[in-house]
């Protein structure tokens, strides 16, 4: 009994040394928001509107304040209609509303905002959405523009309400590279990373 | 013909439809879950507005901001505004944009060299 109770302190005492860690952790990647758990649309409205009050707080740059928004809600909604999650508690329906598993970071230097979102992936999956990435970054500012403007006269509305149009619209508006990572995570599935960019510091042009 | 009047939500624009009041208005954000069924009413008012349009429509777009899914369904508003107006009625449209905002007024340029009817842009 008394070995047991010591065990339930140690393991205590472990956790909040976690907690510490994990804090510290958030602290030096300069996160202000890590989440783990469905994605809906409620949570995206909640991110996104604290995020928005957060940087009216500080003055954010309006434009700037306006991509952090604009990127924000295309990562959360990209997790909600594509993520590929089997558990039971997913739904793939619009009419139920949508909810997937998936990670969402947003952190700040003084040069940029990075935000970060993953999701589960079927391995068989995953080349196309690699073909779509490279050929995004492979282009310049006209030619995302030129893309842009195919797809949008091209593409019809899906069945989970989206336009594939989400990674050009954040390449655009970032004017970064999307940086992504596939995770293997059995024979199966893996793990979709995709990390945008936005300047603190206003474009030229 | 009825007008289609539909308030703000957090997730979606004030809209104003009216051919009495000759008041044609997007108002506010745009990213709603499921953009198909939310915008299925405007697609049906304006295919019966068109069947009687009047003479000269003016559409207005105040929006501070849409995700892509409801950027594809404003494609398909203008274009069937297009349509109206190959059809012998007047259409124009007024794009509205916050002052400084870029990419607003960047995607309703944009949409003014897709589809072929007048747009005038106005910052502020």
């Amino acid at each position: 009994m008394e070995e047991l109770k010591n065990q339930g302190l140690v393991n205590k005492s472990e956790y909040m040394k976690f907690v510490v860690q994990f804090h510290k952790m958030m602290v030096d990647k300069r996160l202000t928001l890590a989440y783990e758990g469905e994605v809906t649309q409620e949570i995206t409205k909640a991110f996104t509107s604290m995020t928005e009050k957060n940087l009216e707080k500080i003055e954010e740059d309006g434009k700037i304040k306006k991509k952090v928004y604009h990127v924000m809600v295309e990562c959360l909604q990209n997790i909600a209609k594509h993520a590929d999650d089997e558990t039971e508690t997913a739904s793939n329906k619009l009419e139920d509303g949508l909810a997937k598993t998936g990670i969402f970071l947003i952190g700040s230097d003084e040069k940029e905002y990075f935000i970060t979102s993953g999701n589960g992936i079927l391995n068989d999956n995953i080349a196309p959405l690699k073909e779509m990435l490279d050929n995004i970054n492979s282009l310049d500012k006209d030619g995302l523009k030129e893309l842009h403007k195919i797809k949008m006269r091209e593409t019809a509305i899906s069945e989970k309400g989206g336009a594939g149009l989400g990674f050009i619209d954040i390449a655009r508006k970032t004017g970064n590279q999307l940086e992504y990572h596939f995770e293997p995570v059995d024979s199966k599935s893996s793990f979709f990373l995709l990390k945008s960019r936005i300047s603190r510091v206003a474009s030229e042009d | 013909m009825e007008p289609l009047i539909i308030n703000k939500t957090d997730d979606t624009p004030a809209i104003h439809l009216d051919k009495v009041a000759g008041k044609f208005e997007f108002t506010g954000k745009s990213l709603p879950e499921d953009v198909s069924t939310f915008y299925a009413p405007v697609f049906s008012w304006i295919s019966d507005y068109s069947e009687n349009a009047l003479p000269e429509s003016n559409f207005i777009f105040k929006m501070t901001y849409f995700n892509t899914a409801s950027s594809k369904i404003i494609l398909d508003i203008l274009m069937r505004l297009e349509d109206m107006h190959n059809d012998g009625k007047k259409v124009s449209v007024e794009w509205h944009y916050e002052e400084d905002d870029e990419d607003m007024q960047e995607a309703g340029e944009e949409y003014s060299e897709i589809v072929e009817i007048p747009f005038k842009f106005i910052e502020g």
